[in-house]
């Protein structure tokens, strides 16, 4: 569904030259859900912004179901970009717009009626249990609210791939849970395929397949959760797995570890 | 009873010449109000997209104005203008030019301030749901933008509309010159005038700029709910 082939990204500082991405290449399969996990900074959020070309990479390939996004012409882009569907830790909601509209409007653009688009955005609040909230704005709700509108919306769209950014960074342990058994859910049920940035172990070993492993722009390790977690080859995994353990044992779920 | 020289006004035609001062000032606001929101709007946009010197000049622009008092813009257009230039032109018009330099500068100021407050996030947004910068300008930066803007822009129009009062020392007929001329000429029979007309003045003035105001209360009000 996705490939990506050796993609770099180079910010230019005044002072510096910052590699966020040098390198990458790697591959996700249709329905799949692939976490990519590093320290702040190792340049998470960089590699996913490039999968939709919110950040232009300096080279490399991008191709999503069968395109290749590097090569489009900005229109053709902005067709394919409505296939992937991003969500962002900030929420990024359309402040101006009530919550029922936020959902609607990526229905609008693809060329709904307004109460059309208004009937079937009604369907995906109640998927993501929002129903009773439809009227309020988003300033109006709660983080865990904002990020299920956010998703809702992220599902209007019938995307293709959703890119989830810290999706759950900014909620409590409790909220993430219900978040990601949402994300797990939308993922059966409408086969779209997840790519998901976090810095949390936690959010990878709940709802990923497989992982990649991020540190200082290169994925230095990558498989199914499962062997990554039983054998991690390289000090990034393994300092990552060693904190998952000491999280564990500090909420008193120590007899998984 | 205390006598504020209201009676001045009753006197001959002097409530309708008043009234006519007014008059003035209120043409005299609308036009550089209006030239100053669209001018203002144009300009504001292109200075926060503009490059480096654009966006220099914008902001030369602003500080010479925002320094300069208006008095003095006023004098330097209206007598600056005939000496150096030769060219006559009425006290009104000088105001006009003035008063619109000065509401351009600062409208575009609001409008630029506008624009850049709205999160980087909702361009990011906006691109991610596959809209075109034109689209996302039209349905995402614009309605928000304009938001924050008119309860700030109203505020400028009620600063403008009171401002004008300014234009009496070119010389333009208006309300104060009006007041003066009347009180001049009633400065035996009721020495009291100025007072009571200045009060006169007064009231006509909240009566223009109370609507405009309260109106901006009540936007900002509209928006800290939404
Ligand atoms: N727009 C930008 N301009 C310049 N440098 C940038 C920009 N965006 C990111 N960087 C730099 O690129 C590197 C990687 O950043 P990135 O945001 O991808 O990290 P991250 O893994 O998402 O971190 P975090 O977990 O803190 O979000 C950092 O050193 C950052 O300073
Ligand atoms: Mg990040």
């Amino acid at each position: 569904m996705i490939r990506v082939e050796h993609l770099v990204k180079t910010f230019s500082l005044p002072e510096q030259e910052v590699h966020a991405v040098r390198d990458i290449s790697f591959s996700v399969a249709r329905g799949e859900i692939f976490g990519v996990i590093g320290l702040s900074g190792a340049g998470k959020s960089t590699l996913v912004r490039c999968l939709n070309l919110l950040e232009r990479p300096d080279s490399g390939e991008v191709w999503v179901d069968g395109k290749c996004l590097t090569k489009l012409k900005d229109r053709e882009l902005e067709q394919e970009r409505r296939k992937i569907s991003m969500i962002f830790q900030g929420y990024n909601l359309l402040m101006q717009r009530s919550v029922l509209d936020n959902v609607s409007f990526p229905l609008e653009i693809a060329g709904l009626r307004k109460k059309q688009a208004r009937e079937q955005a009604l369907d995906f609040h109640r998927t993501v249990g929002l129903e009773e909230k439809a009227k309020a704005y988003p300033a109006q709700l709660s983080g865990g609210q904002r990020q299920r509108v956010a998703i809702a919306r992220a599902i209007a769209a019938r995307p293709k791939v959703i890119l989830c950014d810290e999706a759950t960074s900014a909620l409590d342990p409790e909220t993430t849970g219900t978040i990601l058994k949402l994300l797990s859910r939308i993922n059966r049920e409408y086969g779209i395929t997840i790519v998901l940035i976090t810095h949390e172990m936690r959010v990878i070993e709940e709802i990923c397949g497989s992982v990649a492993v991020l540190e200082k722009g290169q994925i230095v390790e990558m498989g199914a959760v499962a062997e990554v977690f039983a054998a991690p080859k390289t000090a990034a995994a393994k300092r990552l797995i060693v904190q998952r353990q000491r999280e564990k044992e500090l909420s008193g779920l120590a007899e998984v570890a | 009873m205390l006598d504020l020289g209201l009676d001045v006004l009753l006197k001959g035609k002097n409530l309708l010449r008043l009234l006519g001062g007014l008059w003035v000032a209120l043409r005299i606001s609308i036009c550089s109000v209006a030239i100053s929101l669209v001018l203002g709007t144009l300009l504001g946009v292109l200075w926060q997209r503009g490059n480096r010197l654009m966006q220099a000049g914008m902001w030369i622009y602003l500080e010479v104005i925002r320094i300069m008092p208006q008095l003095v813009l006023l004098f330097l257009v209206y007598f600056g203008t005939s000496r150096t230039f030769g060219w006559e032109i009425s006290g009104e018009a000088a105001s006009i030019i003035v008063f619109s330099l000065w509401g351009t500068a600062e409208m575009s100021d609001l409008v630029r301030g506008a624009i850049t407050s709205i999160p980087k996030g909702q361009y990011e947004a906006a691109a991610a749901l596959g809209l075109s910068e034109w689209q996302a300008s039209r349905y995402v930066i614009l309605p928000q933008a304009a938001r924050r803007l008119l309860p700030l822009a109203i505020n400028l129009v009620t600063r403008m509309v009171k401002t004008t009062s300014l234009v009496l020392m070119i010389g333009v007929v208006e309300v104060l010159k009006v007041a003066q001329q009347i009180i001049e000429a009633n400065r035996m029979s009721s020495p009291n005038a100025a007072f009571g007309l200045y009060l006169v003045i007064f009231f006509l003035y909240f009566a223009v700029c109370a609507p405009v105001s309260r109106l901006a209360k009540r936007m900002e009000a509209k928006q800290a709910v939404g």
